[in-house]
């Protein structure tokens, strides 16, 4: 995709853990003319309030997305495969987060 | 403690407050009009942090007083000339250029200043420093970088950068100016000893300023006065808008 270009700095994606362990989870994106700079501008944008204990930041043009007309190609095939879901298990009692 | 010893801890307790309170107030000045988004909010955040510790002193303060006031009693009912703040603390914002020189010399020197109240004798203020040396280094490392940034960025950017610490470095003499009441404190374990500040503040400043490929200035000329609680004209502006509500309807709560 093309890197969409505004009139402010360049943009970074932001992506927070928000306990040791866990996967990184987006949550959004910030303006910053440098790498030093857009990590305080995500950790003062997304961090107020206690949400997490790390941060990762990646510029947004480093993003590589999946094209929107590709759709039916990518994922529709997938549909009419429940076999691939692990729902013909019996889970044990008191397993938890599987 | 005698009656004495707690009146100078209290005028030095305020002499920390003070600087937060001030500061705060002036950071809080940026919100809706930082250059971007993210700089308002960064701006806004370091004013909260500031806010937060001058809460904190001024509680304190008012119980060493032992007069019966509260925190917002001591920021909102005392008069001008018993602030003591930095003159550096209450200059005007001007543009960000300006904003960030003023945070790059303040943090800088608050992160020496409450490293070594982290040792201080007092534990109310060791307390206090433990909380705020955190905030701190991070207000520091975002001076630093701003600094470095537009002092090595664009023609306008290194010309506004060293005009900025140009036109505040008279006020930096006045961080490490000690009086009888600070070297007591200090004898008695309680506060810093300013004259060991100087040497690594200027360390630190040398550095952020070689890294942004700007000039220290070397004008020896110093401003005083917020010792003996003398302040520039600015500080009669700031508390005009801050104490008006409490000078207008004293006691008001909502």
């Amino acid at each position: 995709m093309e890197n969409i270009q505004d009139s402010q700095w360049p943009l970074w994606e932001v992506f927070i853990q928000s306990q040791p362990g866990t996967p990184y989870k987006h949550a959004g994106s910030v303006h910053g003319p440098d790498k030093s700079i857009a990590m305080q501008n995500a950790r003062d944008t997304y961090f107020r309030r206690n949400e997490g204990t790390s941060i990762w930041i990646v510029p947004s043009n480093a993003i590589v997305a999946s094209d929107p007309n590709d759709s039916d190609m990518l994922f529709d095939p997938s549909n009419d495969k429940a076999y691939r879901h692990p729902t013909f298990y019996t889970m044990p009692e008191g397993a938890l987060n599987i | 403690m005698s009656m004495k010893q707690n009146d100078v801890l209290f005028l030095y307790t305020l002499r920390l407050a003070d600087d937060a309170l001030i500061l705060g107030h002036r950071l809080g000045e940026w919100c809706s009009k930082a250059p971007i988004l993210e700089e308002d909010l960064a701006l806004t955040n370091i004013a909260l942090d500031m806010i937060g510790r001058a809460e904190a002193i001024l509680r304190y303060a008012a119980e060493v007083e032992g007069k019966g006031h509260t925190e917002d009693d001591l920021a909102y009912k005392r008069p001008e000339r018993k602030f003591y703040n930095h003159l550096l603390v209450e200059q005007e914002n001007g543009d960000f250029a300006h904003t960030i020189a003023r945070q790059l010399f303040i943090s800088t020197f608050e992160y020496h200043l409450y490293t070594a109240l982290l040792k201080s004798s007092d534990e109310n203020i060791a307390g206090i420093a433990a909380k705020a040396i955190k905030e701190i280094k991070y207000h520091k490392k975002h001076a630093s970088d701003w600094c470095i940034r537009l002092g090595d960025g664009t023609d306008e950017s290194k010309v506004r950068m060293q005009t900025a610490l140009n036109d505040l470095w008279m006020y930096t003499g006045e961080l490490f100016e000690t009086d009888e009441i600070n070297e007591w404190l200090h004898e008695g374990g309680i506060a810093a000893d300013l004259s060991k500040l100087e040497g690594p503040w200027k360390t630190d400043i040398v550095d952020v300023l070689g890294q942004a490929k700007l000039t220290v200035p070397t004008s020896g000329y110093m401003q005083t006065g917020s010792r003996k609680g003398v302040h520039t004209e600015k500080l009669g502006y700031i508390l005009a808008e801050m104490q008006y509500l409490q000078r207008a309807y004293p006691d008001a709560k909502w």
